[in-house]
């Protein structure tokens, strides 16, 4: 660590099972802050998920309107039609509160279960209010990088995923 | 939905043997085929179009080309970041190449860094001379917290300090602790190359390093059968908070405007290792030496217990010996890095040392001539005893003073101490030693 440990708060520990639960239920992920640029991470994360079969909405006031990777931009949260079971945030911790709180709005309306913050994104009074409200809540996590973690393809660039055992992988 | 529940005692660690053996390592899922098959393959078939442009862009993960990445040596990296306790890793060709990909991801033209005077000398060569070539200096310095301070402040522009904390050949050992401290302070990395000591004898990122490089031609294949390196990376180093490193912090224009660090957090080095430099400059590893070294991984630990044991069998017989003027082994109550090694290395501190002969360079040559049963050769880490004199082979080139200075003086004789019966090592070196 080259940061002093007093100014960081503990890392969060999420079980393997909780985030591969999460992974596995979603259908529907609102992504706030997807960016058209391609060298963006939240443009390769939302091209991952597509990838995947998740149906990916991205929501970016600067970019309504307009399409990233084929899927239209969305203004706001509230904007997004039909239900949404995730919403995976793609701004800065300090912006996070007021997404969260807007998603615990609209929780009943969209059917909201899931809300994800991006690696680096964290705001904890936030988290407690979702996870009071009844949201599942992850943060300081790449669900990109959590998919390949756990479903075996982060190993194929060298990462330790942390996955022991002795079970033949599923195709 | 499933539930959010941190199971009260935290997640269950598996230990060190059990990782040794699973790590990175599921059945095939293909074809159930339990030990990791070889791919011996350049590259693989894209399912469609947009697939391979995803994987050529990095948004997807998945195999292009070997020089890349290739099914069996992923195993092997996995396994390797998941022994040090690290985020990531990249192998490569060898030890040396593992150091040029570490240091070719860190350096800019014109850059420099604080190095260890106690390496392998291989590593003093590569550091000292090649690397000039690339427009990267390397200060050497004595291994002590204090002289890494004096370095830094005397060049604060060095980008990251290297180190063999369990150094090859002398036995000396580094207080990584307060150096990692040092290395922070400055917001540069700290670089352990942990060849000789192995992830099972000592974990550097437990004490503060950042970055690990083995040779893992050594104690990690075990059987000196395959060449090979590696690149472990903590994940835990900030690369935006000192300015220091615009590489991973800024677009990169060798990966089409790609911000590493940004874009990968904290596996970002070892993705900019491997996607620039061993694309670029293509030191892959084999992977038929990946498989030989998951193999040598899997009887890693029970290897280097019997290493130490015999080493240190091996090290009190010398010490004794009426030939033997001294003997330089941590695990040694003589030793100056006994007290270090306790804290570091409390299962032994490797089997590589070496001792001085009373009869000088003459004696040298002739204990390496008559030994029977080690082998008379350059390498170390293997199943089997190796001895050499480096004055007469591996620093014959050098000035006698040069030579001291090298802790390869006349009179050394260096060891690697392998798994056969140490009553018969004794009987070797008895023997080789006797009048
Ligand atoms: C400590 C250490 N580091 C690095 C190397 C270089 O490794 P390789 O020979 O695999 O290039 C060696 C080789 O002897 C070594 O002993």
């Amino acid at each position: 660590m080259n940061q002093p440990a007093e100014t960081l708060p503990p890392p969060l520990h999420y079980d393997d099972a909780l985030v591969a639960g999460v992974l596995k239920d979603v259908r529907t992920i609102a992504m706030v802050g997807a960016s058209p640029n391609w060298v963006r991470p939240s443009n390769f994360a939302m091209k991952y998920l597509l990838g995947k079969g998740y149906k990916v909405i991205p929501v970016n006031p600067g970019h309504a309107g307009k399409e990233i990777w084929e899927q239209m931009v969305y203004a706001e949260l509230g904007e997004v039609p039909g239900p949404i079971d995730m919403v995976d945030v793609f701004r800065a911790s300090k912006d996070a509160g007021g997404i969260i709180d807007r998603a615990i709005e609209l929780k009943d309306e969209k059917d909201i279960k899931v809300i994800w913050l991006q690696l680096g994104v964290r705001d904890d009074a936030a988290a407690a209010r979702a996870e009071a409200a009844g949201l599942t809540v992850i943060m300081d996590r790449c669900p990109k990088i959590e998919y390949g973690r756990l479903f075996g393809e982060l190993g194929w660039c060298g990462v330790n995923s942390g996955v022991i055992s002795a079970k033949r992988p599923k195709r | 939905m499933a539930e959010k529940k941190t199971a009260p005692d935290g997640p269950h660690e598996f230990g060190f043997e059990t990782r040794s053996i699973h790590a990175g390592a599921r059945p095939d899922a293909e074809t159930g085929a339990r030990v990791t098959p070889i791919h011996q393959n350049t590259s693989y078939v894209f399912e469609d179009a947009e697939h391979a442009a995803d994987l050529f862009n990095l948004q997807t993960f998945g195999f292009i080309y070997s020089r890349l990445t290739n099914p069996t040596v992923s195993v092997l990296e996995e396994r390797l970041a998941n022994l040090e306790g690290g985020r990531a890793a990249v192998c490569a060709a060898s030890g040396h190449a593992a150091q040029f990909l570490a240091m070719f991801t860190l350096l800019e033209p014109g850059d420099s860094f604080i190095a260890s005077k106690n390496l392998y000398g291989g590593s003093i060569t590569q550091f000292g001379h090649s690397f000039k070539k690339l427009g990267w200096t390397c200060h050497f310095v004595d291994p002590t917290p204090e002289e890494f301070q004096r370095a830094l402040a005397a060049h604060p522009d060095a980008k990251c300090i290297f180190l063999e904390a369990l150094a090859n050949p002398g036995g000396l050992i580094v207080d990584l602790e307060p150096v990692a401290e040092v290395a922070h302070a400055a917001g540069i990395p700290l670089i352990v190359d942990n060849t000789l000591a192995t992830p099972y004898l000592l974990r550097p990122f437990d004490w503060g390093a950042d970055i690990v490089v083995h040779s893992t031609t050594k104690f990690l294949s075990g059987h000196a059968n395959s060449m090979g390196g590696a690149v472990i990376e903590s994940g835990k180093f900030d690369w935006a908070a000192s300015g220091k490193f615009p590489g991973m912090c800024t677009p990169d224009p060798a990966y089409h405007g790609l911000t590493f660090y940004e874009t990968f957090g904290d596996f970002g080095f070892t993705m900019k290792a491997r996607a620039v430099a061993l694309r670029d400059f293509g030191p892959a590893m084999a992977p038929m030496n990946a498989f030989l070294t998951i193999t040598g991984t899997e009887t890693l630990a029970l290897r280097m217990d019997r290493h130490v044991q015999n080493a240190q069998t091996v090290a009190e017989f010398l010490e004794s010996h009426p030939a033997v003027s001294w003997v330089s082994y941590a695990g040694l109550k003589s030793s100056p890095w006994h007290t270090l090694a306790k804290k570091y290395l409390p299962k032994g501190a490797g089997s590589v040392f070496t001792f001085g002969l009373k009869g000088g360079y003459q004696a040298g040559i002739k204990c390496v001539e008559t030994v029977e049963l080690f082998s008379h050769l350059a390498n170390v880490g293997d199943t089997r005893s190796l001895i050499i004199h480096p004055a007469s082979t591996t620093h014959r080139q050098l000035s006698e003073e040069q030579q001291i200075a090298a802790g390869a003086g006349p009179d050394v004789v260096r060891l690697s101490v392998g798994l056969e019966t140490a009553a018969d090592l004794i009987r070797d070196l008895d023997r080789a030693l006797a009048g």
